[in-house]
């Protein structure tokens, strides 16, 4: 009895030994959008423990919910997160709404220079206001919007042959918006392997930021500019040129022709879905997915092959990607800058590329290897040399949402022309800005 | 009964003599009204800081241009703008005449077809316990499941929904798309919530069925009234309070009704089934314009206020016929 006793209470004290060690370990929490990129991260991450002894904890919430979820604990100063991701039009709101550590001295103290991170990276994750040198972020994953395509039916003989004949060029992909267009045609309601498949898979969705993030591809591709000069609201004559009703009557009308049925409320995950399913013979999506795209078993391979966003009257793609800061609200910050700190390591640097994670490193992205280091990498660099971006302001929420509606409107919904739908978009903008005081 | 004061007796003199001296003597000199409040006291406390406190608290948003999301750039007090605004934005109002087709039509073939299965149900045919649980399965489901798997049944291309449609009517099942639809869209909501929700004004219409006294109907017969006249005359008078309960609650439920059409539509295509509940939490909890959403609430309480009262008179009349 008396060494049961003992047992127990040697077990006892083991069990609050190990409970109280436990306790007593660093941990910090990570948060971020739950996609291919953040199970990269998980792995890199695990780098960071084994130098530093912290723990890493990760916080990932679906794209959809991803900016609600996460502005919900930023504005209500949550302690959850002690480092974040943060979506690259956040960055107004992070800074002036103090919800991220300014990051100067901390660069300026470690030597980590901006000059080492791609500058369309530095200018759209890491500054505030725009272009100044105020960095509230370090770039950690680069990202745009581009194409993958059906390589294996792109190269049957037939199907080539056929397409020459239509439109007098090869079947390859597309160099101008309006080819893609073409192509796109050509697939729709095509009876391939046995199967009735579509044209192209485009982003629709109506609730979070999908139907502009998709729609912006053709408009920048168009020229669009939200204000001209850049930084003074001046948008009549900008926002609706005739150059951005072309553009939207041009997204809409491949809405109309080209997407498989019921593609009226789609996004990141629909177009995977659409692509892996064998449906559509092209579909737009962000370049994070196209490491995991290269390796699926059934279109991967041979059978997929990437391009970046096509220009029209420019070359341009629609900026995604995101950019590391710490959280003001965070109890563990000089822990947070401990991770940034090793996080802006070169060497680090090269290991996020080749688990899967795009870096923004110039140590990465200007070794002349880099191009060949995947299929799409050379269409990765293309893509982030024009990169645009939406608004970046504090408000951004309050303009986006009025966009997603305006433009769900007029391409779904089919309401009013593309004119209207600008013309009722500079309205809503104008009176947000309005209220922010600045015009 | 005896025996059951004399152990209530012990229960409360057991109390009595746990009850430490000094809180015996301050409770001896209070009165029974006292006491009352005194026991009542923690509810109203949580009623005024759940309940009336942030009622208040939006009315008084709704004056001003505050955003919680850049609480520290303050506020200012900007009279009735917020209201005149609302009243001025042609969005709003269209999303006013969305909810009320929705709540129109789900009401109308909710009680059609709630009244009409109490009815059958309460013939007490062979199986009528089964198919009573049966029907009584989708209001148990929640309405975020509900909706996620009706996105699926109405898919053109894989949907059980459109398959059954072509089927009755020989149409190509992916020709036409439920929530894609501009036209089809405000229906596919309306069957939606009609599927889950009839179980419901189904089961208070068969406690009103079945709390009518059969010697009515056998008194009925006896004079010899047709079927279709004691159905004008007993049946439909007397289940009409429980159905215009019924249709009370599921009216109420309806304005505000919010998971299931964001779950099926997210408000789209566009905006044709963007409901003010919808509207409401994008303008609070997205946009962050917390004044204006305030403002924005407050005209939706006063409205679903005004009407439920009118509403609960016209029941009470009804119940004093």
């Amino acid at each position: 009895m008396k060494k049961l006793l003992s047992l127990l209470i040697l077990s006892t004290a083991i069990s609050f030994g190990g409970a109280s060690g436990k306790a007593q370990a660093e941990e910090l929490t990570l948060c971020w959008a739950a996609w291919d990129p953040a199970n990269a991260l998980v792995e890199l991450s695990k780098d960071f423990t084994a130098e530093s002894g912290i723990d890493m904890k990760f916080e990932f919430v679906p794209w959809p919910n991803f900016a609600d979820r996460m502005l919900n604990e930023l504005n209500s100063g949550g302690k959850l997160c002690d480092l974040i991701i943060g979506d690259s039009q956040w960055i107004g709101g992070g800074a002036e709404n103090g919800h991220y550590i300014k990051l100067n001295d901390f660069f300026d103290a470690e030597g980590i220079s901006m000059d080492d991170f791609a500058p369309a990276t530095v200018y759209a994750y890491s500054t505030w206001p725009k272009g100044t040198p105020n960095y509230w972020a370090l770039p950690a994953m680069g990202d745009a919007n581009g194409w993958f395509y059906r390589k294996d039916w792109f190269s049957k003989p037939e199907l080539q042959a056929e397409f020459k004949e239509k439109y007098g060029r090869d079947l390859a992909p597309p160099k101008t918006q309006l080819e893609l267009k073409d192509i796109a045609e050509f697939f729709q309601e095509r009876e391939m392997d046995g199967k009735k498949v579509y044209g192209a898979a485009i982003f629709t969705e109506r609730g979070s930021e999908g139907i502009t993030m998709g729609a912006t591809g053709a408009l920048y591709a168009w020229d669009f500019a939200y204000d001209d000069p850049p930084g003074s609201y001046q948008m009549e004559g900008v926002v609706n040129s005739d150059n951005a009703v072309e553009a939207l009557e041009f997204y809409k009308e491949l809405y109309q022709c080209c997407t498989p049925p019921g593609y009226t409320d789609s996004y990141m995950q629909e177009s995977l879905d659409a692509f892996k399913s064998g449906q559509v013979a092209m579909a737009m999506n962000w370049f994070a997915f196209f490491p995991g795209l290269y390796k699926d078993p059934q279109v991967g391979g041979d059978k997929i092959g990437f391009f970046v966003n096509p220009g029209q009257k420019v070359e341009a793609s629609t900026l995604g990607g995101q950019g590391i800061s710490v959280v003001s609200y965070s109890e563990k910050q000089e822990q947070s800058l401990q991770y940034i700190k090793w996080f802006a390591q070169p060497e680090v640097q090269k290991k996020w590329w080749s688990l899967g994670g795009y870096s923004c490193h110039n140590a990465v992205l200007n070794d002349p290897g880099f191009a060949d280091t995947a299929p799409f990498a050379a269409d990765f660099l293309n893509a982030m040399g024009g990169v645009r971006d939406f608004w970046q302001e504090p408000v951004y929420a309050e303009l986006l949402l009025a966009m997603q509606k305006r433009l769900h409107d007029y391409i779904v919904a089919d309401q009013g022309t593309a004119k209207e739908a600008l013309d009722k978009l500079i309205e809503d903008w104008t009176e947000v800005f309005q209220d922010e005081g600045k015009l | 009964m005896k025996e059951q004061k004399s152990v209530v007796q012990k229960i409360a003199d057991d109390a009595a003599r746990a009850t430490p001296d000094n809180v015996a003597r301050q409770v001896r000199g209070l009165s029974d009204k006292a006491i009352a409040w005194i026991f009542i006291s923690p509810t109203v406390i949580l009623l005024l800081a759940i309940n009336i406190f942030p009622l208040i608290w939006t009315v008084f948003l709704s004056f001003t241009n505050y955003k919680a999301n850049r609480a520290s750039r303050g506020y200012e007090f900007i009279g009735l703008r917020n209201y005149e605004r609302i009243l001025n934005d042609s969005d709003i109002w269209h999303t006013l005449q969305v909810t009320a087709h929705f709540l129109c039509w789900t009401m109308v073939l909710q009680t059609l077809l709630g009244f009409g299965l109490a009815w059958l149900i309460n013939r007490h045919f062979r199986g009528h316990g089964f198919w009573t649980t049966v029907i009584l399965l989708p209001m148990m489901l929640s309405p975020a499941v509900v909706g996620n798997f009706w996105t699926f049944l109405y898919q053109p291309q894989i949907g059980l929904f459109n398959y059954a449609v072509a089927f009755i009517t020989g149409a190509d099942p992916s020709s036409f798309q439920m929530i894609g639809d501009v036209n089809l869209a405000p229906w596919a909501i309306v069957i939606v919530d009609t599927w889950m929700w009839t179980p419901y004004v189904m089961l208070i219409c068969l406690a009103g069925l079945r709390s009518i006294p059969d010697y009515i109907y056998e008194a009925a017969e006896v004079d010899r009234a047709s079927k279709w006249r004691q159905f004008w005359s007993i049946t439909l008078p007397m289940v009409l309070p429980f159905l215009m309960l019924a249709i009370l609650f599921r009216g109420i439920e309806n304005f505000k009704m919010f998971d299931l059409v964001v779950e099926l539509t997210s408000g789209g295509p566009g905006s044709v089934t963007e409901l003010a509940s919808i509207n409401l939490k994008r303008e609070a909890f997205e946009k962050w314009r917390t004044g204006y959403s305030s403002a924005f609430a407050v005209i939706l309480f006063v409205t679903v206020f005004g009407a439920a009262n009118i509403y609960v008179k016209a029941l009470n009349a009804v119940k004093r016929r």
